[in-house]
């Protein structure tokens, strides 16, 4: 059964369409990737997942008492909010200092617990808003761009840790990002999404489609030999892209 | 006790600072100050419609309050850019009120007293409404503490946890609209902004967390209410004015205290 089941959504946003006919299933334990060029309605596909957005047209159902574990892309925490690492893992609901404690280990980021949020960096910012989702318990981990401001090491080792929790907790992901390769390489699904859904299926079926092809012209040749040089072949050697 | 003129004050007083600190919390927060700006001055318009209708003030005010909080979120969801709207709405409600008052023949209304405020001619009757308002403000505050805070931090993410950010947005205006009806006659339409926003801003300094920034704002705004009152009367001066005074001097005092420890 899906947890998420999205039938036919169209959203307009000041008369503007943003978002055409989607339609999409996630399933317990997935890991679906939406993939797509800026403007393509990644962000309010998102946000209709969330619960944030209404859809203009068609429906979204989702599984009762769904537990959704959302980290947003960016999170201004105002200057004069005071906000340490323990009180933002209570949000909303509070969690004991076992819970944060173990929360916190498991995404690395132990020793932060009196830091403020606001003195943390990207890295440690992003693994502490993953802590928080995780003390949720989520039926599904929802992830906006979440290596934004990473390095390259540094958003793999993000993915690595996102592919750890899901075998953990069997929880479904799903992810929005543009990194395309890396993102690829570690999820079951990938939608590509520009305005409509252009195409769907593993993650070799999709860069092998020429609506992706399409879309993302010159990037797709990189980005294809990337992802087939780490998982079909195995070794290294130099190459361009 | 409470026959004595200056306790009533200091306990009415008292009141507006404890419902007004967690609440100016969420104002600093959500930088909706000028939005506390434009519900104050509203309230002169309150004032004067509840007078021509010889209705009670209270009514009037948060009548004209609320109101005026549906139009500015209306027009806000239109596009309007939110400053410049509150500053439309805000000095107009006030423009129109001071007209409307103009008009009120054969009622003597002492204007400075709703500008200003009056505390030391707060009596039994105010004081208890003044009470309930503050425990009511309290109650709202306290009962979605959490799902305010979450709205507050990220709209999305409040969404994600079935919180409606827009539901507690009006929870909060809502809130905001009792407290300047309480507190008008405590320091007056033009100072209320302030009892908000100071002692919220001065507590920041010395907070970890938002909890801790609501009780210290509650401490502060209290110690200012006291200590305003007991400056104006040494030195005869407009006791509203007074308390105000205090809390921008504690501000001024904590703030550099909290750099220094800084470093």
């Amino acid at each position: 059964m899906s947890l998420i089941s999205i039938q036919n959504v169209s959203v307009e946003i000041t008369g503007q369409n943003i978002l055409h006919d989607v339609t999409l299933d996630l399933s317990a334990g997935e890991i679906l990737t939406i993939v797509g060029p800026n403007g393509s309605g990644k962000s309010t596909l998102l946000r209709v997942i969330v619960g944030a957005l209404a859809p203009t047209k068609g429906k979204i159902t989702r599984q009762k008492d769904i537990r959704i574990g959302y980290v947003p892309q960016t999170l201004a925490i105002d200057a004069t909010l005071p906000m340490n690492v323990d009180r933002f893992l209570s949000i909303p609901r509070w969690a004991s200092k076992n819970e944060k404690l173990a929360a916190l280990e498991r995404v690395g980021a132990t020793n932060m617990m009196h830091k403020q949020m606001t003195d943390l960096s990207g890295g440690q910012f992003q693994r502490v808003l993953l802590a928080r989702a995780l003390l949720c318990e989520p039926d599904v981990l929802l992830l906006d761009e979440p290596t934004q401001g990473l390095d390259q090491p540094g958003s793999a080792r993000f993915y690595e840790l996102i592919a750890e929790i899901r075998a953990e907790l069997n929880c479904a992901v799903v992810m929005v990002s543009h990194e395309l390769h890396v993102v690829m390489s570690a999820s079951d699904r990938v939608v590509c999404l520009n305005g409509h859904v252009c195409c769907h299926g593993t993650p070799e079926t999709v860069s092998n489609a020429p609506e992706y092809r399409a879309l993302f012209g010159a990037q797709t040749g990189g980005a294809l030999a990337l992802y087939r040089h780490e998982h079909d072949h195995g070794h290294d050697h130099h190459h361009e892209h | 006790m409470l026959d004595n003129f200056l306790i009533r004050a200091a306990l009415a007083g008292v009141g507006v600072a404890i419902a007004a600190a967690p609440l100016g919390c969420f104002v600093v927060w959500r930088r909706m100050a000028y939005f506390g700006d434009a519900t104050a001055h509203a309230a002169i318009l309150g004032v004067a419609l509840s007078l021509a209708f010889s209705a009670s003030t209270i009514v009037g005010v948060l009548v004209v309050c609320l109101g005026m909080a549906v139009i500015v979120s209306n027009l806000n969801e239109r596009g309007m850019a939110v400053d410049t709207l509150l500053g439309v709405i805000s000095h107009s409600a006030l423009a129109f009120g001071l007209v409307a008052v103009s008009f009120l023949t054969g009622v003597r209304v002492d204007l400075m007293a709703y500008l200003f405020g009056d505390i030391l001619a707060i009596g039994i009757s105010d004081l208890i409404f003044i009470w309930v308002g503050a425990v009511i403000v309290c109650g709202i505050i306290a009962w979605r503490w959490s799902a305010l805070l979450t709205a507050t931090l990220n709209a999305d993410l409040a969404s994600s946890h079935h919180i409606n950010p827009k539901r507690e947005q009006l929870i909060l205006t809502v809130a905001l609209a009792i407290t300047v009806a309480v507190a008008i006659k405590v320091v007056g339409a033009l100072l209320i902004a302030s009892l908000l926003i100071i002692p919220a801003a001065a507590a920041r300094g010395f907070s970890k967390t938002p909890e801790m920034m609501a009780g210290l704002a509650m401490l502060i705004g209290s110690i200012s209410v006291v200590s305003g009152i007991q400056a104006s009367l040494i030195w005869d001066t407009p006791t509203g004015p007074t308390i105000v005074c205090c809390a921008a001097i504690l501000f001024g005092v904590l703030n550099t205290l909290s750099r220094g420890m800084r470093g």
